[in-house]
């Protein structure tokens, strides 16, 4: 199996799911939502970001690229001989892998904070469902026989089977809803919607316990008609979920596009007023869904 | 940005004269005891001798009740007094200038003080002081090391006596302690026992302490109904009588009622900090277990209702607030650079029978806490497994509202500290932490902290074939140069006979000093509320109290990992660059090196990651240190334990060092506490907690873990769930204490520009939490590069 590219793990995260977690960051995602705070994620290959401020200029990396990634980045292919000889830190290579048993050996150093706080480890990512089939189903086992519990936090745009196959082994499914209207979801995020929505009433309908989270993007996705058809079409289509959050845009992640050297093109969005966003709840309660959560 | 702090009218006002008062010089107590002494000095035995000058004070001392108190008794003249202690540590009129004049930790020092201090304090105390005493009693490599900035010492100018009392006194008066010191007396066994006479002049000068305390309460009696005769207002006048009622039936008797039994220990309180000054960490421990049968009665009856018993907490708040630590100077300022008199109450933990000890009361304090911010009393939280989550998320609310207060003990591994220590299990439950994070078996130890031990500098001196390169002189053993050393193994052999040497010349050091504390400088009336010390007839000083420890602290853990790891595996391990190269890194403070520092910096394992390279160091160091301290005999019966704790001791002890091979820049702090080095932790505070948990807690008595989040992190439902689940985890992996700093960077730089803008602005420091705008510039830095665990 091919180990996938991790970008992060991320310990004492306990804003992804209950209680304390940590969680992996994989690389590679299907979609390209405009919005993205995690643009490092994006690409399967990996990446070297490039932090300015840190550079004290010494030359190393010009002397190590053999690509001639320094003079073009698009020649540039993630193998890192730049950020190995930086000494500053200011180049770092992004997308790491990892084996399922140092992965797992890393992850079960805070079993004791998991088992306190009834946390475990979220996939995530980019994608975590879109990565290699058999090294997710190993991973995923050698957790669950560890006592640690799984989320799977997924943006839907797999092949069903890739999360039916996963289902026995996760304990909630973060799951992303972004547009309803697929013409727009295919605007903002570069696919149509259909295979997600579809997939969310799937594994609803195989009982799987189900977090729906919907970034709320000011300018992109924050109009009632969007939220007022995605509250309608949730208590319709998939009644059984557990919990709603709406999860508030935020910029922090727009430095990262300079890092990669890309240009960041949401400057128009915004983080809709908290007045909004209470508006927001209150559709969903006229729509019949109650106790939706603002911020994860 | 003035804040409403107090319950009402009454607590506001006593509150805002606290904090307004200018903490100044309290001569009175200096003259009182010179008086004494010159009337007594080698007429009556030295026990006597103190008990009489500790009499002298209480009859004559000028006392005064505040208007609105209702607890009552200072140990100044007023509100922010700072008595002295000749006997101790005589200030010169140069201290007296630099006191009055320096810009932190100042005291006001009038021209009549001075006038004093020359005429009479100096001249009498000037060759007699215990400072003077044990500075000629000290050999000249002591002195070295000591002025080297290897270790410091507390005794220096501080007495003995950060402790916790008996909870007896709850349960009895000085009249009754009166009883038993004569039974004592009666029983002595003059025909068998050779030191029956000290026994008995020691017993003769707990019982005239035990009459000078009772003196005390009587004259604020007497003060209290002469102030109601005169006094208009009724409601007022009342409180007054009652307030004379109160000091009728304590300290003499045992409290009756819920207001006596805190006006009980606050004369007790006061009796302990002016008979000596023991820096002055007397703490009333595990207050809400001591006041609950009270409370619970009094409101029974309907004398008490929670409102009512809020207010008293409050005025005795107020009262710990009105009493600045003594003036320090020299090496002792900067090891304890702050007014806080770490005052230490322990709320929570377990009952002596082994149940919760969560009560009605327990939320009371916290309520006051949070009611009051006030650095002083330092309230905390002891959380067990049996602690109700309901508790510990109150504590949590408070603590993550930034300004240190509440810290987190964990019951059970100070359970396990003692008993590993050789307490019996209810001496251990009784038990708690007092200081910054010291484990004692309160009521029956005397667990004497002796001074801070600079595990980094012995590094630097071990580099250099046993000589300090900041001062030239050979301090340790010439055991090579660094170059000598062919590998790792080498070097840290080296290094750990390096830190033997030290411990040895330490010990040495305090063994003698204990012997002049126990021969000059008893402590009577601390004796009486230590339990033991009558049936022994010995002073707390000399071994009278049932457990004996003596307590060594190690400073720089992180700093010290950090900088061996950066050596092992740069240098031995992946040859990265040579020794000399280091060397000359570190002798120009890394600036004609920037791939060394950068390497050291960015990557190289660090302590406080959860990453074994690193930490099996930490243990390795922590294990040596720990065994070659503990277990050694004191002078006084027990034995020598560590702990690991700097107050501020990590700035003065960065400041005696270049740079060191982590990174860490010439004279910059070393790490606090068992806290990674600043900035070394990049993996979150699970991580940190890993790492500190590696080390084994338990053969400690206290460590001390300070984890600073922004607000963020610890904001909302889930951020108050998570914090506590943090430290029921560390707690559950045997971690003794954490504490948290949640403020963010920016608002640290903002109050560091405009300190008059901030006055309100309260960190944790080490232990304790202090005003920001009081610490020295080189401190404030250090709590804002301290990592920033900023996970949303």
């Amino acid at each position: 199996m091919d180990s996938p590219l991790i970008i992060n793990i991320q310990r004492y995260s306990i804003h992804d799911g209950d209680g304390i977690r940590s969680t992996v960051f994989f690389k590679g995602c299907p979609l390209s939502c405009r919005w993205c705070h995690n643009p490092e994620s994006q690409r399967f290959s990996p990446e070297v970001l490039f932090h300015a401020e840190r550079c004290t200029g010494c030359g190393a990396c010009t002397n190590a690229c053999t690509h001639g990634a320094l003079e073009n980045r698009l020649s540039c292919t993630g193998c890192g001989a730049c950020a190995d000889v930086c000494l500053s830190g200011a180049r770092e290579r992004v997308g790491e892998p990892m084996s399922v048993p140092a992965l797992c050996a890393l992850l079960a150093r805070d079993l004791p904070f998991y088992e306190e706080s009834g946390g475990g480890v979220t996939l995530s990512g980019g994608e975590a469902a879109a990565q290699d089939m058999n090294y997710l189903e190993a991973l995923c086992r050698h957790l669950v026989r560890a006592g640690i519990r799984v989320n799977l936090d997924t943006c839907g745009y797999v092949e069903p089977q890739r999360l039916l196959t996963l289902l026995p082994y996760t304990d909630v499914f973060l799951f992303d809803v972004k547009l309803i209207d697929s013409a727009r979801h295919r605007e903002w995020t570069g696919v149509g919607n259909e295979r997600i929505l579809e997939n969310l009433i799937l594994l609803t309908s195989r009982g799987a316990k189900i977090d729906v989270r919907i970034p709320v993007i000011g300018g992109a996705n924050a109009d009632e008609e969007n939220i007022r058809q995605t509250a309608a079409f949730l208590r319709r289509e998939v009644p059984g979920i557990r919990r709603v959050y709406l999860l508030p845009y935020h910029a922090a992640g727009s430095g990262k596009y300079a890092q990669l050297g890309r240009r960041y093109e949401g400057e128009a969005f915004f983080r809709p007023d908290n007045a909004a966003l209470e508006a927001m709840r209150v559709v969903f309660a006229e729509e019949g869904i109650s106790g939706v959560r603002i911020g994860a | 940005m003035a804040e409403q702090h107090g319950m009402n009218e009454r607590i506001r006002r006593l509150r805002q004269q606290s904090m307004d008062a200018v903490p100044h010089i309290y001569m009175e107590r200096a003259k009182l005891e010179t008086e004494a002494y010159q009337k007594y000095e080698g007429s009556v035995s030295v026990p006597e001798m103190r008990a009489l000058a500790f009499y002298h004070f209480m009859e004559n001392k000028t006392i005064r009740i505040e208007p609105g108190e209702l607890i009552v008794g200072e140990k100044g003249d007023a509100p922010q007094g700072a008595p002295t202690f000749p006997e101790l540590c005589c200030h010169t009129l140069e201290d007296m200038h630099v006191m009055d004049e320096r810009d932190l930790i100042s005291f006001h020092v009038t021209e009549e003080d001075l006038a004093l201090q020359r005429d009479v304090i100096i001249p009498y105390w000037e060759n007699r002081c215990i400072r003077r005493r044990i500075l000629s009693a000290m050999t000249p490599e002591w002195k070295d090391c000591y002025e080297s900035g290897i270790f410091t010492e507390f005794m220096e100018q501080r007495g003995p006596g950060h402790t916790v009392g008996s909870e007896k006194i709850y349960l009895k008066g000085f009249l009754d302690y009166q009883a038993e010191i004569k039974e004592a007396i009666d029983n002595l066994d003059r025909l068998h026992d050779p030191h029956s006479l000290d026994k008995a002049a020691q017993l003769r000068a707990m019982s005239i302490c035990c009459d000078a305390i009772i003196c005390l309460g009587s004259r604020y009696a007497a003060l209290a109904d002469e102030m109601a005769a005169a006094e208009t207002d009724t409601v007022r006048q009342q409180e007054l009588r009652a307030i004379a009622e109160n000091c009728r039936v304590v300290p003499a008797h045992k409290p009756q009622t819920f207001w006596q039994a805190l006006q009980m220990y606050w004369f007790v309180h006061l009796g302990v900090t002016t008979e000596l000054n023991p820096w002055d960490a007397y703490s009333p421990g595990r207050l809400d277990q001591h006041l609950n049968p009270f409370y619970q009665r009094d409101t029974a009856s309907g004398i008490l209702d929670e409102t009512k018993a809020l207010e008293l907490l409050e005025c005795l708040w107020v009262k710990f607030n009105n009493q600045p630590a003594p003036p320090k100077v020299g090496i002792t300022l900067k090891e304890s650079g702050t007014y806080t008199d770490f005052a230490n109450i322990n709320t929570g933990g377990i009952t002596p029978m082994g149940e919760d000890g969560v009560n009605d009361v327990s939320y009371l304090i916290l309520d006051c806490m949070d009611d009051m911010k006030l650095l002083q009393p330092s309230s905390n939280v002891q959380i067990s497994r049996k602690t109700p989550q309901r508790f510990l998320e109150r504590a949590c609310e408070i603590s993550r509202k930034g300004w240190g207060q509440p810290a987190f003990y964990n019951t059970e591994a100070i359970l396990q500290e003692l008993l590993n220590a050789g307490k019996s299990i209810e001496d251990a439950r009784r038990g708690g932490t007092s200081g910054c994070v010291e484990t004692g078996a309160f009521g029956n130890e005397a667990y004497i902290l002796t001074g801070y031990f600079n595990l980094p500098k012995i590094l630097e001196i071990t580099l250099h074939n046993g000589v300090d390169p900041r001062t030239g002189k050979q301090l340790g053993l010439p055991l090579g140069c660094a170059r000598d050393f062919a590998t790792y193994d080498e070097l840290f052999d080296a290094y750990k006979k390096q830190v033997s040497h030290f411990i040895d010349i330490k010990v040495a050091g305090s063994n003698t000093i204990e012997q002049i504390y126990a021969e000059y400088m008893p402590a009577p009336f601390l004796s009486i509320i230590t339990n033991d010390c009558i049936k022994k007839g010995l002073d707390y000083n000399a071994g009278g109290a049932r457990y004996n420890t003596s307590y060594l602290q190690g400073v720089g853990i992180g700093t010290i990992t950090d900088s061996l790891a950066a050596i092992k595996y740069n240098v031995y391990d992946h040859r990265r660059f040579t020794m000399d190269a280091l060397m000359d890194a570190l002798e120009h403070n890394f600036e004609n090196n920037d791939v060394i520092y950068s390497l050291v910096r960015n990557k190289t394992p660090k302590y406080g990651n959860d990453d074994d390279y690193a930490d099996d160091i930490m243990k390795e160091v922590f294990d040596f240190y720990q065994r070659t301290v503990t277990g050694r005999a004191n002078t006084r019966g027990g034995m020598w334990r560590i702990n690991m704790l700097p107050t501020t001791c990590h700035v003065y002890f960065g400041e005696v060092m270049l740079a060191s091979p982590n990174g860490r820049l010439a004279h910059k702090p070393v790490s606090e506490g068992i806290s990674p080095e600043k900035g070394a932790d990049i993996h979150g505070p699970t991580a940190v907690v890993r790492s500190c948990a590696k080390m084994d807690h338990l053969r400690t008595g206290g460590t001390l873990l300070n984890q600073k989040f922004t607000p963020g992190v610890v904001a909302g439902e889930t951020g108050l769930h998570q914090m506590a689940n943090l430290i029921r985890t560390y707690f559950s992996l045997d971690g003794h204490h954490i504490q948290f700093n949640v403020i963010d960077r920016q608002t640290l730089i903002e109050a560091q520009k405009h300190p008059d803008e901030y006055r309100d602005l309260i960190v944790r420091v080490a232990g304790y939490s202090d005003h920001f705008r009081n610490l020295s510039k080189a401190l404030q830095d250090e709590i804002i590069e301290r990592t920033e665990q900023s996970f949303a």
